[in-house]
């Protein structure tokens, strides 16, 4: 933590960065994102366990944006996210800093370079009880498998904390706000909420970095990780792709290729 | 008037929730779900949550359901006919185990739909909802009723308001008209109170704020652009905080079914950017830092003047549900600090 403190003091220092993106402590010994832009506040900074939320969320967000050169302090997941972003064409190369727990260190990332490299070097599989839960999850036969979302999504609010917790659901039109035509019912009935989560779902297929902050979003407790990892995990069999490894890649659900050995595109 | 005061035994409350079940009515209740504690309809008091500080989402949904149909239409003919809601066929709903702070609300949805014309749907669905509450005996750090009038055991809004006095007795305060027809149906279900004093048996809840310095602050805070850039920076806009809110109201109308189908009332959110844009592509409201004054307004400003009813029960839901930690109570502290 001291680390972390006295990289970011001396950032907003010499004026490397104009603000540090991390976390500070919040209600009931929780995290929360703090946004750092003079070195005295550097010293509010926290990393440990309850630092869970996805940071790079922030990247997009305008009253952030408009605050200059930003250091974010990135967990493994945020890494994938910038590493996504950038794969999309929504960073630039040395526009952000990253600065890396590792261990009581810290490590500055400068580069897509850079952190594609420390993200190369970790392991980004799912834990023994993720994997056992999506073992199971993908287990189900397809009648019980609807009976399950149907029973989930039953729940759904519709409001969206999903997809405003997501750094990858930064699109300033989403589809479901679409009304010519309409492709997803607004209301929160059960085709509404099943077609927008199956849609979310499906839009972030190959995209999704598995950071987890949609479900850790979601007021009524909906385990939206499956979908993802499940869809990971397909598009990862079927494509041999994933997301968040490289800042040039093919986004694998939208890239026409003329060998593809899919009959059914020709 | 005065409420009067009975008992009733956990068993007779059990009797009592089969009793209104029998009747044909709905049971909304708290019940846990996974490592949450929700509203849902439930078949039994053994389904019900007493153990649980608050739910997740309030029962607003028992006058104010997520989606309802307000009338159908048909195009036949170059005609169209609309059909309006059978109000006589709404359920009767009995919400049970909501908290003071949630029978306060229900004022609060009313100044707001019955307004300027009466909401006929909402008026109708709250004719025919009892609430029967139960008193909190534990609070945690989000709650916050006694800075905007409520209390732990206050008994304004609920028909019958319980308070669970130990060994399986609750004191029952009979409340208003609906909860005196609804303790006269249950018949020998309750008994006297001899001697029941609720005080002991109430949470702890220290007032942090006066409403009435919040809204004289925030009378002089709408250009104060930088100040709500500063408290809302970490918010990304989603609705949560609005939709598990008790007094929210903002709702979003949606036709379904082509030339022939339903106009629905579905929530909707001002922490939305979608919910100002206007059609020509300019919004009133273009950044999150607005939309987060125009919540804090809404209910502590706009509503007090408007409705003189203040927009906020103190329940603490939006904190709670908050996927970055917005703490309402820490960003009333800092509106009442400001120096603008």
């Amino acid at each position: 933590m001291n680390a972390l403190r006295e990289k970011a003091r001396e950032l907003l220092a010499a004026k490397t960065v104009q603000v540090v993106i991390g976390y500070g402590r919040g209600s009931g010994g929780s995290a929360r994102a703090v946004f750092m832009r003079a070195p005295a506040q550097a010293a509010e900074l926290i990393f440990d366990a309850t630092c869970l939320q996805n940071l790079a969320v922030y990247l997009m967000k305008p009253e952030v944006r408009k605050l200059g050169k930003a250091a974010l302090v990135a967990t493994p997941a945020a890494l994938r996210t910038i590493l996504q972003l950038a794969a999309e064409n929504q960073v630039a190369d040395n526009s952000l800093l990253a600065l890396a727990p590792v261990g009581e260190d810290i490590m500055p990332l400068a580069t897509f370079a850079a952190i594609e490299a420390h993200v190369a070097a970790a392991d980004h599989d799912l834990s023994a009880a993720e994997g056992a839960e999506l073992g199971k999850f993908a287990a189900m036969g397809l009648e019980e498998r609807r009976r399950f979302w149907e029973e989930q999504f039953s729940r759904c609010l519709k409001c969206y904390a999903c997809r405003a917790a997501c750094p990858l659901c930064y699109c300033t039109r989403c589809t479901v706000e679409c009304n010519q035509p309409q492709w997803i019912p607004v209301p929160a009935h059960d085709l509404g909420n099943l077609e927008w989560n199956v849609m979310r779902a499906m839009h972030l297929a190959g995209r999704c970095v598995n950071c987890g902050d949609c479900s850790r979003a979601c007021p009524v407790g909906i385990p939206l990780y499956l979908l993802n990892q499940k869809l990971i995990s397909d598009v990862s069999s079927v494509f041999q792709a994933r997301s968040g490894m490289a800042a040039r890649s093919d986004n694998a659900m939208s890239t026409f290729k003329p060998n593809d050995p899919e009959d059914f595109i020709r | 008037m005065e409420s009067e005061k009975r008992s009733i035994e956990r068993g007779a409350l059990s009797r009592l929730v089969e009793q209104w079940l029998s009747q044909g009515k709905r049971v909304l209740a708290p019940m846990h779900s996974g490592d949450k504690v929700d509203f849902a309809w439930v078949t039994s008091l053994d389904d019900v949550s007493l153990d649980h500080v608050q739910t997740v989402q309030s029962p607003k949904t028992a006058v104010f359901p997520r989606v309802e149909e307000l009338f159908s239409f048909r195009s036949a003919d170059g005609r169209v006919e609309v059909r309006e809601r059978d109000l006589g066929a709404l359920p009767e709903i009995v919400v049970l185990g909501l908290r003071p702070c949630d029978a306060a609300a229900m004022a609060a949805l009313g100044a707001i739909f019955n307004w300027d014309a009466p909401d006929r749907l909402f008026s109708a669905r709250l004719a025919r909802t009892t609430l029967v509450t139960i008193a909190c005996s534990r609070a945690d750090e989000h709650c916050f009723c006694t800075s905007v009038g409520g209390g732990p055991g206050a008994v304004a809004g609920s028909d019958i308001l319980l308070t669970d006095m130990g060994q399986g007795a609750y004191l029952a305060e009979i409340v208003s008209a609906k909860g005196r027809e609804a303790a006269r149906a249950a018949g020998p279900l309750f008994a006297p109170a001899p001697g029941m004093d609720k005080e002991s048996r109430l949470a702890t809840v220290a007032k942090a704020f006066s409403p009435d310095a919040i809204a004289a602050a925030l009378e002089r805070m709408f250009d104060a652009g930088g100040f709500w850039e500063e408290q809302s920076r970490r918010c990304v806009g989603c609705g949560a905080c609005a939709y598990v809110c008790p007094t929210c109201a903002c709702f979003d109308i949606q036709d379904e079914g082509g030339i022939s189908g339903q106009r629905l009332r579905c929530w909707d959110s001002c922490g939305f950017g979608l919910f100002t844009l206007h059609t020509s592509g300019h919004n009133p409201r273009w950044l999150q830092s607005q939309r987060w004054r125009q919540r804090l307004m809404h209910k502590f400003a706009y509503m007090p003047e408007r409705q003189q009813a203040l927009g906020c029960v103190g329940c603490g839901r939006c904190s709670r549900a908050c996927p970055v930690d917005m703490n309402i109570l820490e960003h009333l502290r800092a509106v009442a600090e400001a120096k603008p």
